[in-house]
């Protein structure tokens, strides 16, 4: 590992004017500690923001949160109120790595965790994404576990993260301060699709610093988090989907579908959520939505079934709700 | 990877390790699992995986299990840090301990500090009520039956597969 030099931040101030070029934040590590030991991240610097006050959850009269990024995985999915008003993030929490783990990571490091695709984190493969310009591999390697929706020739990892699909279905924003104050950013404005430019997970600029989630009110409608992977636990998603389902006199009022596993980003179903609002709330409704979204697919050698799985799940995850609602 | 030609960084730290302050010098990129082992001697917890993955390190650090393989020693700066050596009261063995050996929790033993230190985690979070990803409803305050004690468990791998034996431990110690 290439020495760096290790301070802890003492404001989000601080954090900022410590933030140089070659340097990193530091959140509870779980990620960024292993690709340094991989040597897939070298920062010279780490700026520790894992004790700034920013580990306080803010609930609001409507069910609304303000989830400081410095929270930790374990306390937001132990939170009364989070598992009352929103349950559909604590399952999506609770869903991911392991409890050691989600005693240790942050919220903010959830967001900005880097993919889990092989050739990313083997240093002596080429990946556009770790090194851009060196060709990725995957595209015709081992692409069981990549993305079929919104693929780049250049790189067809995706996000691991299943807090941060849960969190893409309920419409969240994140707080980022930069040195020109700060901005609340849209999940769907914060990652991006991989273009030409793998190497970049998200739209952040470098020494933007995420500070807190905000979580619109309760939604009012059921909701519930699938994820289906290769073992029982303590493993990514395979394909994950988080649905929330409106139904009233038979008939889809509204709902949410977001998907994991599928893409470079958190994958919100647009087109899924729109061929199904109005529809009768039938399992073949939740079929037909999700073969609509699908129907964008772009499997590689060896991820077709991904399509299938997903489709299913997507199927199965609303079916459920159906019967409660 | 190489290293480059920048010299190692160290920095000063203090750490409450099973009761006692301990001030130590690190190399900033040592994990707190290395310096528990390398450092002050403390080779209960085991190095597995280095990833994160087999739980073979895990520690209570401010009283929450933890992979001491991610956690970088010089970020626990203040601390306080408990391993299998601190769980014993003397030669008084903690519940989970006990109940390791009265059911035959481990079979070479390398996993077991970690499924120890683990244990004694998830009891402490069962018993603030916290839900699991095999919670059919995370609203509520689950008991600790054979399916929550496998999720919660299931950060510490056991090679020899004492799996039946660890459940029935920590069932047992949950009583």
């Amino acid at each position: 590992m290439r020495p760096f030099a290790y301070e802890r931040a003492v404001s989000a101030e601080d954090a900022l004017n410590r933030h140089t070029d070659d340097a990193q934040y530091l959140g509870g590590g779980t990620n960024l500690v292993d690709l340094m030991r991989l040597g897939v991240a070298t920062p010279a610097r780490l700026v520790d923001v894992a004790r700034l006050p920013y580990d306080r959850i803010e609930h609001r009269a409507d069910g609304g949160l303000v989830i400081g990024a410095a929270v930790r995985n374990s306390d937001l999915a132990a939170d009364l109120g989070v598992r009352d008003d929103h349950p559909l993030l604590a399952q999506a929490v609770l869903a991911g790595a392991s409890g050691q783990i989600r005693n240790q990571a942050t919220v903010g490091g959830n967001l900005l965790q880097r993919t889990r695709c092989p050739y990313f984190q083997d240093v002596t493969k080429p990946c556009n994404k770790r090194e851009p310009g060196t060709g990725c591999p995957a595209v015709h390697g081992d692409n069981e576990n990549m993305a079929i929706l919104d693929p780049s020739p250049h790189c067809v990892a995706t996000h691991p993260s299943d807090m941060a699909v849960a969190l893409t279905a309920l419409d969240a924003r994140v707080r980022v301060r930069h040195s020109g104050g700060e901005d609340v950013v849209p999940l769907a404005r914060l990652y991006r699709s991989p273009g030409d430019d793998p190497s970049r997970d998200t739209t952040l600029r470098p020494g933007d610093l995420i500070t807190a989630v905000e979580v619109p009110g309760r939604l009012d409608m059921p909701a519930r988090y699938r994820k289906v992977r290769e073992r029982a636990s303590f493993a990514f998603a395979l394909v994950s989907a988080a649905v929330a389902l409106d139904v009233a006199d038979g008939t889809v009022r509204d709902c949410r579908i977001a998907l994991g596993g599928v893409a470079h980003r958190p994958w919100r179903a647009h087109r899924a959520e729109d061929a199904l609002r109005g529809r009768p709330a039938t399992e073949a409704s939740y079929r037909a939505a999700a073969e609509a979204e699908l129907a964008a697919a772009e499997p590689l050698s060896g991820n077709a079934y991904k399509v299938t799985l997903a489709v299913n799940v997507i199927t199965a995850a609303l079916a459920g709700l159906g019967e409660d609602a | 990877m190489v290293s480059g030609s920048a010299p190692p960084v160290r920095a000063n730290i203090v750490l409450t390790v099973n009761g006692s302050l301990r001030r130590l010098t690190v190399d900033t990129r040592a994990s707190l699992l290395d310096a528990l082992r390398e450092t002050l001697g403390l080779t209960g917890a085991k190095k597995g995986c280095d990833h994160g993955q087999c739980g073979a390190c895990t520690v209570l650090l401010d009283g929450r299990r933890a992979n001491a393989c991610l956690a970088l020693a010089v970020a626990q700066d203040g601390s306080d840090v408990v391993t299998v050596e601190g769980l014993a009261d003397g030669e008084r063995l903690s519940p989970v301990q006990e109940a390791f050996l009265a059911h035959d929790g481990y079979q070479c033993g390398y996993c077991t500090p970690g499924q120890l230190c683990s244990a004694t985690g998830v009891l402490r979070e069962a018993a603030r009520g916290w839900p699991s990803a095999v919670t059919a409803d995370v609203a509520s305050e689950p008991p600790l039956d054979d399916a929550e004690i496998r999720e919660r468990m299931s950060g510490n791998l056991c090679r020899c597969g004492a799996y039946q034996g660890i459940v029935a431990a920590v069932r047992e110690a949950a009583r």
